[in-house]
């Protein structure tokens, strides 16, 4: 409960300052949209020279990048912790942090949110709307909770991977640029695997999971059965690698000794 | 001159302390090129050649774009945005040089030591693993050169002009990531500017951003005879004299609204 009112608090506090640069909030508003529509064009532009993708259709892969979209919209409001290491570490700012009586992951997930980043998942329903209605799919009563858990799950895989590369930082004083890699990785997940060798497939599968964001549970809803394992393995992945994750913390944390000023 | 020399030579230094961004840097630009490189080659299928270009052209083009937007990429408008907005630009405006000039001496020092401590050898790397076709005509290499240095030229020009944006606007990271959002995409190298429909492609013809990828690239691949080549080089060439003029014009009233708020 304390948890919740503390959310919610750090909520209003972030609008309050956000409504403040109006126009900042416009423009990073902007260049979000403008990212999702270059992918957009990307995967138009390609298939007006195919008609398939590894077997999959237009409307398919339009489909999987709408879906991504979602918990990757999640992802990035709730997760901005790129820079851990320079706020937190190198700047010390985690001593301030662990003084506090909440756990001081949760506290850094509150403070360096950027919820402008939700508007993402809107692009995505939207997009996922327009495939799926050119694909001629339909929704049944299950599908918006399977949606929802999916995209919880998916979001946990991201917020999991990211939390565990910041946890480097607890081990390592070498300034390492390893999150921005992952975020090209990340986009491995948007297309079919079976598009890539075996062994990518099986990094994105069980190494960094990032085809549990994308493909694999949208396959879900294109009624691709040959995926269905994979797709119902999401939310389990999501824990197992949240869960993984927030363990590193937890002794990352216990090793951490300040900045020494 | 000798001070803009020192410059590169400065920028070069700072660059080697910086070991291990070097190394991931290689590593993220073959993930990506191994990424298009799959995407490419499931996009082909069984075809032989989409617009002219074969498969093994395509993931070459992919490679070199990559490896070239390392030379032609820099920071400096970021670097800009945080000088002004921290007020040192100030000092930097008194010292005894061009300072729009200097920025372009640290970019093209960032982009020499890119060149041959990172797209050199990130290239053979990425030629072990992938199917790539290299030219063996000296006119080709002739071109490339050319065409890569005043890519540099363009991209760097449209950096400062982001860069002086700061002055006008508060905060200007929004800005600058659409600017490389857009430049990605329009510049071709994501996908080869012939690939677009043709109405795009007339669009795309009037404005500067295939001279930052798509005419190095295809210069490289051989997809453009010598004549096309010549042609697109005279281009790249003409926009960075335009891109001068909008450059200047900030440049002036930005030093004006400077002098205001520091008054």
């Amino acid at each position: 409960m304390f948890y919740i009112t503390i959310f919610f608090q750090y909520v209003a506090q972030y609008m309050k300052t956000r409504m403040q640069y109006r126009a900042d909030l416009f423009v990073e508003i902007f260049s979000d949209l403008l990212f999702q529509a270059v992918n957009l064009i990307f995967i138009l532009v390609v298939f007006g020279h195919t008609n398939l993708l590894g077997g999959w259709t237009r409307d398919e892969i339009i489909f999987i990048y709408g879906f991504f979209l979602v918990p990757y919209a999640l992802f990035s409001s709730f997760f901005n912790i790129w820079d851990f290491n320079e706020r937190y570490i190198v700047k010390g700012e985690l001593d301030r942090v662990l003084t506090r009586p909440i756990h001081s992951l949760f506290q850094i997930v509150l403070e360096r949110m950027e919820l402008e980043s939700l508007f993402g998942a809107v692009t995505g329903i939207a997009v996922m709307i327009y495939a799926g209605n050119s694909l001629g799919l339909e929704i049944s009563w299950t599908d918006p909770f399977l949606f929802f858990l999916f995209v919880i799950g998916g979001m946990l895989v991201y917020g999991g991977i990211f939390v565990m590369i910041a946890c480097i930082s607890f081990w390592a004083d070498a300034r390492t640029s390893i999150m921005p890699m992952m975020y090209n990785i990340g986009n491995y997940g948007r297309y079919p695997v079976d598009i890539y060798n075996s062994v990518i497939r099986f990094v994105l599968t069980w190494v960094l999971p990032f085809a549990f964001v994308g493909v694999y549970p949208a396959s879900y809803f294109l009624g691709k059965e040959e995926w269905f394992l994979y797709s119902f393995l999401t939310p389990v992945i999501g824990i197992v690698f949240f869960g993984i994750s927030i363990l590193t913390w937890n002794s990352g944390v216990k090793r951490y000794r300040g900045a020494g000023n | 001159m000798d001070k803009y020399i020192e410059m590169i030579r400065i920028r070069f230094l700072m660059m080697l302390a910086y070991r291990t961004n070097y190394y991931t840097g290689i590593l993220i630009y073959s993930i990506n090129i191994g990424a298009y490189y799959f995407l490419w080659s499931a996009i082909y299928g069984e075809k032989d050649a989409i617009e002219g270009m074969s498969v093994i052209q395509m993931s070459t083009y992919v490679a070199v774009a990559w490896m070239a937007r390392a030379f032609y990429f820099n920071n400096i408008d970021r670097e800009m945005a945080a000088e002004i907005k921290e007020g040192k630009v100030a000092v930097e405006l008194i010292r005894p040089y061009n300072y729009l000039g200097m920025k372009t001496m640290q970019g093209l020092g960032e982009g020499i030591f890119r060149l041959f401590f990172f797209s050199v050898p990130g290239m053979v790397i990425v030629s072990f693993i992938f199917p790539l076709q290299f030219s063996a005509d000296w006119t080709t290499w002739i071109f490339f050169v050319l065409s890569i240095l005043l890519s540099f030229l363009i991209n760097t020009q449209i950096n400062l002009l982001t860069g002086i944006t700061t002055f006008f606007l508060f905060n200007n990271t929004g800005l600058i990531r659409a600017k490389r959002v857009v430049i990605d995409l329009f510049s071709g190298l994501l996908i080869p500017i012939s690939f677009f429909p043709l109405w795009a492609q007339d669009i795309l013809r009037f404005l500067p951003f295939q001279g930052i990828s798509y005419v190095p690239s295809m210069i490289f691949t051989n997809s453009f005879s010598n004549n096309e080549a010549v042609q697109a080089i005279v281009m790249q060439g003409v926009w960075v004299i335009i891109l001068i003029i909008p450059i200047q014009v900030l440049w002036i009233i930005a030093k004006k609204q400077l002098i205001i708020q520091g008054g």
